[in-house]
């Protein structure tokens, strides 16, 4: 006995899913990338975009629903859709921080870059290099490579506290940049956020390969 | 109580092993699994093999039923379920052909014993049948048989009406007591088959696809039933209805047929393991349609 319609639908959540993390990580990218050079038209894009993000999460909900709906799926079926629920949440809250940071683009377009744009750049870049690693983890069904990513989260951590340092010095340097600075540590707030996100995904990915619920990452924030 | 502990246990194991049958299969070479529900069990089989003339239906099963617990057994077509279920209470016996190796215990007692009386046994050990096959007499006779010819001279008044209250038909059937039981509707029965089965205050009730020939609604009354007569009673369900083992049991155990058709036990498990994360490959693929 095969059950053919249901492995198909069963990929094609699976596809999905993995589409939204691609949507995500553009829009990780571009969300910085449009607050580094203080592209108006990027920004606006990554928030015209984040509705797709949405939208995809809510297609991808009905699928699952409908397949536990009308398969009854058990064991690692069932809990492959149950991932990609929670997955796929977790993956609409993370395109959310970054239309946050696309926000907080529009807002400094009129200001100067200032130093800690560097450091900002290595968070986002760290930050969606775990989000596709954890995704890549989920494909293999791999629970080693999902917890080496978990273990990043570490130093998305210690770059935040290290920029956090680094805004207040510039705010009591200077006050003229308060208002930058305090938006800057809001955009470091979205990317330390989006990598916690990333280790409840591996979460998931072992839950997916082993049946166990296991904390693997307790974040500092 | 027994729940609380069964959880303790669980956590700390998925299965306890039965020491005995571990070093048995320690010696021998071949890996075969050997399930044992943890808490007190009332039946146990221990390595029972079963044939039908040269037809070997069951293999080296082993396996324990909780007390007050609902076990269903599943598996594919011929795997020897209900031939597994039938030595409960020696049903089998019947069938010229059948020979049994190993030990079925109730209470600690082999129920194969040439002393053992099998009528004695069918009466602590009670079953419900695929369809329901209730005497052509009237309902109140259906309930009442049992009790009469066990030699009961006490109110069969009251027998009845606990019996047919604890089957949940009391309420349907009290006006209709004289009417015929094959007037009424397939449900109600087979709920009336429970009530003539616990007329007789068994201590374990047998269910072989007691819901195969019911619709939806009453499928759900005797699963309802069931929820409810395990507060007292330890049933042991036969099921091709996965949804059904699913909803309904506290353990799953799932049987297999081996290459030469002999049944074998695979696995036995807490039933929300079973069908959210099962051992054994062969489970995996089973209840999740991929079998074969």
């Amino acid at each position: 006995m095969t059950r053919t319609a249901f492995e198909h639908q069963l990929s094609e959540i699976q596809e999905d899913m993995l589409v939204m993390a691609g949507m995500v990580e553009t829009a990780i990218e571009r969300g910085i990338e449009a607050l580094k050079t203080r592209n108006v038209d990027l920004a606006r894009q990554v928030i015209a975009d984040d509705l797709s993000i949405n939208r995809k999460r809510y297609e991808t909900e009905e699928k699952c629903l409908e397949l536990i709906a009308t398969q009854q799926p058990l064991a690692s079926d069932l809990r492959t859709i149950v991932s990609v629920l929670h997955i796929t949440v977790d993956l609409e809250r993370m395109g959310d921080h970054a239309e946050g940071i696309a926000k907080i683009a529009l807002m400094l377009a009129d200001q100067p870059p200032v130093k800690s744009h560097v450091d900002i750049a290595r968070m986002a870049e760290i930050a969606a290099g775990m989000l596709m690693d954890s995704l890549e983890a989920f494909k293999r069904r791999d629970t080693a490579l999902a917890r080496a990513v978990c273990n990043r989260d570490d130093e998305v951590d210690a770059l935040y506290d290290q920029v956090y340092r680094e805004l207040l010095t510039d705010m009591i340097n200077d006050p003229g940049t308060i208002e930058q600075a305090a938006h800057l540590s809001w955009v470091t707030h979205n990317l330390e956020r989006i990598a916690d996100r990333v280790t409840n995904i591996c979460e998931r990915v072992v839950y997916l390969v082993d049946g166990r619920i296991e904390e693997l990452n307790i974040s500092k924030y | 109580m027994v729940r609380e502990r069964l959880e303790d246990l669980l956590r700390e194991r998925r299965m306890v092993f039965d020491p005995e049958a571990e070093l048995a299969r320690a010696e021998s070479d071949e890996q075969r699994p050997v399930a044992t529900a943890p808490g007190p069990s009332v039946l146990e089989t221990r390595n029972l093999e079963v044939y039908y003339g040269h037809f070997q239906a069951l293999r080296s099963v082993s396996l324990a039923i909780a007390a007050r617990q609902i076990t269903a057994i599943i598996g594919p077509s011929g795997c020897g379920k209900s031939t597994l279920l039938r030595c409960f209470n020696r049903m089998n016996d019947m069938i010229p052909s059948f020979r049994a190796a190993g030990e079925v215990l109730f209470e600690g007692r082999n129920i194969y014993e040439r002393a053992m009386d099998v009528v004695d046994v069918r009466r602590r050990i009670g079953m419900v049948f695929q369809k329901p096959n209730p005497f052509p007499k009237p309902v109140y006779e259906n309930v009442a048989f049992g009790a009469r010819i066990n030699g009961y001279e006490g109110r069969l008044d009251e027998i009845v009406e606990r019996a047919l209250r604890q089957a949940a038909l009391w309420d349907e059937v009290k006006d209709k007591l004289r009417h015929n039981a094959l007037a009424l509707s397939g449900g109600q029965q087979q709920r009336l088959c429970i009530a003539r089965a616990l007329a007789i205050e068994p201590e374990v009730i047998l269910m072989d696809e007691p819901c195969s020939a019911l619709d939806p609604v009453a499928t759900l009354k005797i699963e309802d039933l069931m929820r409810e007569l395990a507060r007292d009673y330890t049933i042991v369900i036969v099921t091709h209805n996965m949804q059904q083992a699913a909803r309904v049991s506290d353990w799953t155990a799932v049987m297999m047929m081996a290459d030469d058709r002999a049944g074998e036990m695979v696995e036995l498990g807490a039933t929300r393991e079973v069908f959210t994360n099962p051992r054994d490959k062969r489970t995996e693929d089973y209840i999740t349609g991929r079998f074969g």
